[in-house]
């Protein structure tokens, strides 16, 4: 099922996080669960911005889990310049940090603002859509774990259809997560027009690197969406946070791609699509939709956004057809 | 303390007329206090403004209930808003009108002036304030003209503001004059 | 140099001659006009090294002085009313993070119902956030507070807002006398944070801080404001002798000496209360006036010397705590305790309400307060609301 097993030091390209000197910004020590993808996703991604700025990064996070598990005064994991202001207001405490290194003749230094899907996706997007708006010299992560799970898991506006969530149990007519599809942020960030956007996963983390370093480079808003399966909300294993990753890639849910002023200028093409239930059924925010008595329609439904997916961003060869 | 109230509606320079008062009488080396009736009004809304002119140091900050000269910039205004509520003895009260108007008020001048015609005459634009000001200096004398032309200018520059002062200086000559 | 100026173009001239970096605002009134004259002058060229930035809400914007602060800029932003409270979880975090942002509050009451006018209940409503407060009484201390705000704040590590009356002072035109660049330089150095977000010595600011040394950073962050109150009066004393005039410090007495009445209040009634205890005084009385400058921290001893020997205070206050009264007034009671000095609160002026010589005359004169009372109400008013909304069930 997996086709990306080769080995990085068998690559021309040597991953950074596979590199023995690895600047390891969020470095070991915190406090996250086993098989956090969070903790993955933003070690990945400031350490490829780092090593693409020859260190000169600093970043304001949000709040939740990433900055709960990471700086319990008087311990913090950070190896970079961080602030942690408020929950909804990083991209905008962002652009003050870029406008403050810009008076101070400090360009070089490249700002990122990080938080979760709850701080970007609902409470903060305001200020992350004004950020987009007057083109700040930020970039903004988004490390979507599809619900609140800081608070113990509660529904985002980034929670998928048909997910069971604190808030969103599945009793008695209710099937889980009642909305559509989850707020589509990376299409909120296009609309935008903004210089770049792109989406990775932690279950492709030589994409994420390029996609996170690339990004650093370029001047004005940028927006990196990071898929980060989530062991503790998903209810699946601590070992399989790669694997769960990958499957949500290659089933088409979530499509990895690129976008410039607007337009998507490439897309990661899926080299053998799996079933949305091969994805699904090893969560247990999912079980319902398997049981005994489970309509059909969910996982239906599900499977039809994946293929819709699939053929709006081209994911599969001749898919336009 | 002399104290003037300036009545009109939203669009017709009511509050930068009390600003250029204060302005004209600051650069005779006066205190001098401006502000607005404090409101959301939208244009065409009655509209309130003040100006205290004074020797010493203004410390007070109520409205003017009781004003030595009052300006009407709209005197369709003038019974709605009671415009000439309160006019001390010895008074002025200047109208934009170019019909005459009773003066029912006893020891107090009633002073009528078609601004707005001037204003369109000069300027090309029914704005009254700058007019008015000329014709205020000239009727009560509180301020030189020669101050009221250079508060015109911090407000109105270039070629505008050229034609509100020929406008305020005809104002002014019409009112000395009598006319 | 004098000149005669809208009260919130002085502001943003004495701003501008701060020299803050990053400037950023969400408009509101009363507080447009600063905004607009400050970026004005910076896109004229007469305000240079600064950004201005057009954010999306208040949040926004207290959120980029953040930012900006943080990154080593002195920085600064303006609001009233709904725009304080639409940021007040910024404001709790500015003072926590101990950032010397300045902000300029054109006060305006808050609502529901809406109201746009003049009162304090914005400023109150902050009253325990761990900010500096200043109250200006004149366009002239609006525009000197500023120049003194960004010293203060910076040496105590704690930001601070500059309350103006809104639309009394922000609207109102006055003469106002504008330092020069030069002076200003030679008044207020150049901001050189301790530390801020840097790459060569990287820091995490705004951690977590768990019950074993939360207390001791709220002990050490009210000590900081006890200790800054000797600093706010000799900040005072030195704008004094640098610019020859009088502005900021702790508080500003009026005839203080021999009156049996002294009248307390904050912003800019205290010129029209100042008018009133001279003709009171004219006609024999023997009253005084006492202008609080600086709020918060609360400088209760300042306070208590300058009232002690009076047989009554009236504290004037443009808010109302609703289910206690007066907010000042019970602070200063608390503050005169062991005196034998009779504290009156009268709320005025709520939601922009008249507040003339008359009407405090009339107040000042009364033999007998109530508890609290509401200058200039219109009980014909209360009579039938009040019937509507009292219930007679017990």
């Amino acid at each position: 099922m997996s086709p990306l097993t080769i080995g990085n030091r068998l690559a021309k390209n040597v991953a950074v996080q596979s590199s023995s000197d690895r600047p390891n910004c969020l470095t070991s020590g915190h406090r996250a669960c086993q098989g956090c993808g969070e903790a993955l996703g933003a070690r990945c991604v400031l350490d490829a911005a780092y090593v693409a700025t020859k260190g000169k990064i600093a970043v304001v996070n949000a709040t939740g889990c990433l900055e709960v598990f990471s700086c319990v005064y008087p311990e913090n994991s950070w190896r970079v310049p961080w602030l942690h202001s408020l929950f909804g207001n990083a991209p905008a405490v962002a652009a003050g940090v870029a406008a403050a290194f810009r008076q101070q003749g400090k360009e070089d230094v490249r700002v990122i603002a990080q938080g979760g899907d709850g701080a970007l996706a609902d409470i903060g997007m305001g200020c992350l859509s004004g950020m987009f708006e007057r083109d700040d010299d930020v970039l903004c992560v988004c490390y979507d774990n599809q619900a609140y799970m800081n608070t113990g898991v509660q529904r985002s506006g980034a929670t998928p259809a048909f997910a069971r969530t604190a808030t969103t149990l599945p009793t008695g007519n209710y099937l889980g997560n009642d909305a559509q599809t989850g707020k589509n942020l990376p299409k909120i960030a296009m609309a935008h027009g903004i210089p770049y956007v792109a989406t990775a996963s932690v279950g492709d983390i030589r994409d994420l690197e390029k996609k996170a370093a690339k990004a650093i480079r370029i001047k004005g808003a940028k927006y990196l969406h990071v898929h980060v399966p989530c062991p503790l909300g998903w209810g699946y294993p601590t070992s399989e946070t790669i694997k769960i990753a990958r499957a949500a890639i290659q089933c088409g849910l979530f499509p990895l791609f690129e976008a410039e002023h607007g337009k998507i200028v490439e897309s990661t093409p899926i080299k053998e699509p799996i079933k949305v239930e091969d994805y699904l059924r090893g969560q247990r925010r999912f079980a319902h939709l398997f049981g005994k008595n489970a309509p059909p329609e969910a996982l239906a439904a599900l499977q039809n956004t994946a293929d819709n997916n699939i053929r709006e961003y081209a994911l599969v060869g001749g898919a336009d057809e | 303390m002399f104290q003037v109230r300036i009545h009109g509606r939203g669009g017709q320079g009511v509050v930068t007329a009390a600003e250029m008062l204060s302005i004209a009488a600051f650069s005779e080396g006066k205190y001098a206090q401006a502000f607005p009736s404090f409101g959301s009004e939208r244009m065409g809304a009655p509209v309130v403004a003040f100006c205290r002119i004074s020797d010493r140091e203004i410390r007070l900050r109520e409205p003017i209930m009781e004003p030595n000269a009052v300006i009407v910039q709209d005197r369709t205004v003038i019974d709605s808003a009671n415009a000439f509520q309160g006019v001390v003895e010895k008074g002025f009260i200047l109208v934009n009108s170019s019909h005459g108007m009773a003066n029912d008020l006893k020891n107090v001048t009633l002073k009528c002036i078609g601004a707005t015609e001037i204003a369109l005459e000069h300027i090309g634009r029914p704005i009254p304030n700058a007019v008015l000001l000329g014709s205020f200096a000239g009727l009560t004398g509180i301020l030189k003209i020669e101050s009221v032309i250079e508060a015109i200018k911090t407000k109105f520059s270039g070629a505008i503001g050229e034609k509100n002062i020929a406008a305020a200086r005809v104002a002014y000559d019409r009112t000395l004059g009598g006319a | 140099m004098l000149h005669q100026l809208e009260g919130s173009h002085a502001i943003a001239r004495a701003l501008a001659l701060c020299r803050p970096g990053v400037v950023c605002a969400y408009p509101i009134s009363p507080q447009t006009h600063i905004l607009e004259g400050l970026e004005e002058l910076i896109r004229s060229g007469k305000l240079q090294n600064c950004e201005y930035l057009n954010v999306e809400s208040e949040m926004g914007a207290l959120s980029v002085a953040i930012g900006g602060e943080a990154a080593g800029v002195r920085s600064y932003t303006a609001t009233s009313s709904q725009g304080l409270l639409y940021m007040i979880e910024a404001v709790y975090n500015a003072s926590g993070l101990e950032l010397p942002i300045v902000m300029t509050l054109g006060n305006r009451a808050l609502g529901s119902p809406i109201n746009i006018w003049n009162d304090h209940s914005d400023a109150m409503s902050v009253r325990d956030s761990g900010w500096i407060m200043f109250f200006a009484e004149t366009n002239q201390e609006a525009a000197d507070l500023h120049i003194l705000a960004f010293g203060i704040a910076e040496k105590v590590r704690c930001p601070v807002i500059v309350n103006v009356d809104g639309f009394i002072l922000t609207h109102a035109y006055d003469r106002v006398d504008i330092p020069s660049q030069e002076e200003v330089d030679e008044f207020l150095p150049p901001y050189a944070p301790s530390v801020s977000m840097d790459v060569d010595s990287p820091i995490a600011i705004g951690t977590m801080v768990p019950p074993e040394y939360f207390m001791e950073v709220r002990h050490l962050a009210h000590r900081k404001h006890e200790d800054s109150l000797a600093m706010i009066e000799c900040a005072g004393h030195a704008f004094e002798e640098k610019f020859g005039r009088i502005s900021g410090g702790l508080l500003r007495g009026y005839n203080l000496r021999n009156a049996d009445t002294i009248v307390v209040a904050m912003g800019s009634v205290a010129g029209t209360i100042k008018d009133a205890v001279d003709e009171l005084n004219q006609e024999g009385g023997k009253f005084g006036e006492l202008s609080l400058v600086c709020y918060r921290p609360f400088p209760e001893e300042a306070l208590r010397n300058s009232l002690k020997n009076a047989k009554r205070v009236i504290v004037v206050e443009k808010s109302l705590a609703v289910g206690i009264g007066g907010i000042l007034s019970r602070e200063i009671e608390l503050a005169m305790k062991g005196c034998d000095v009779e504290v009156i609160s009268v709320i005025a002026g709520l939601g922009g309400r008249n507040i003339t010589k008359t009407m405090l005359k009339e107040c000042f004169g009364r033999k007998n307060h109530e508890k609290t009372t509401f200058l200039g109400l219109r009980n014909d008013i209360i009579g039938d609301q009040y019937r509507r909304i009292s219930n007679d069930d017990c």
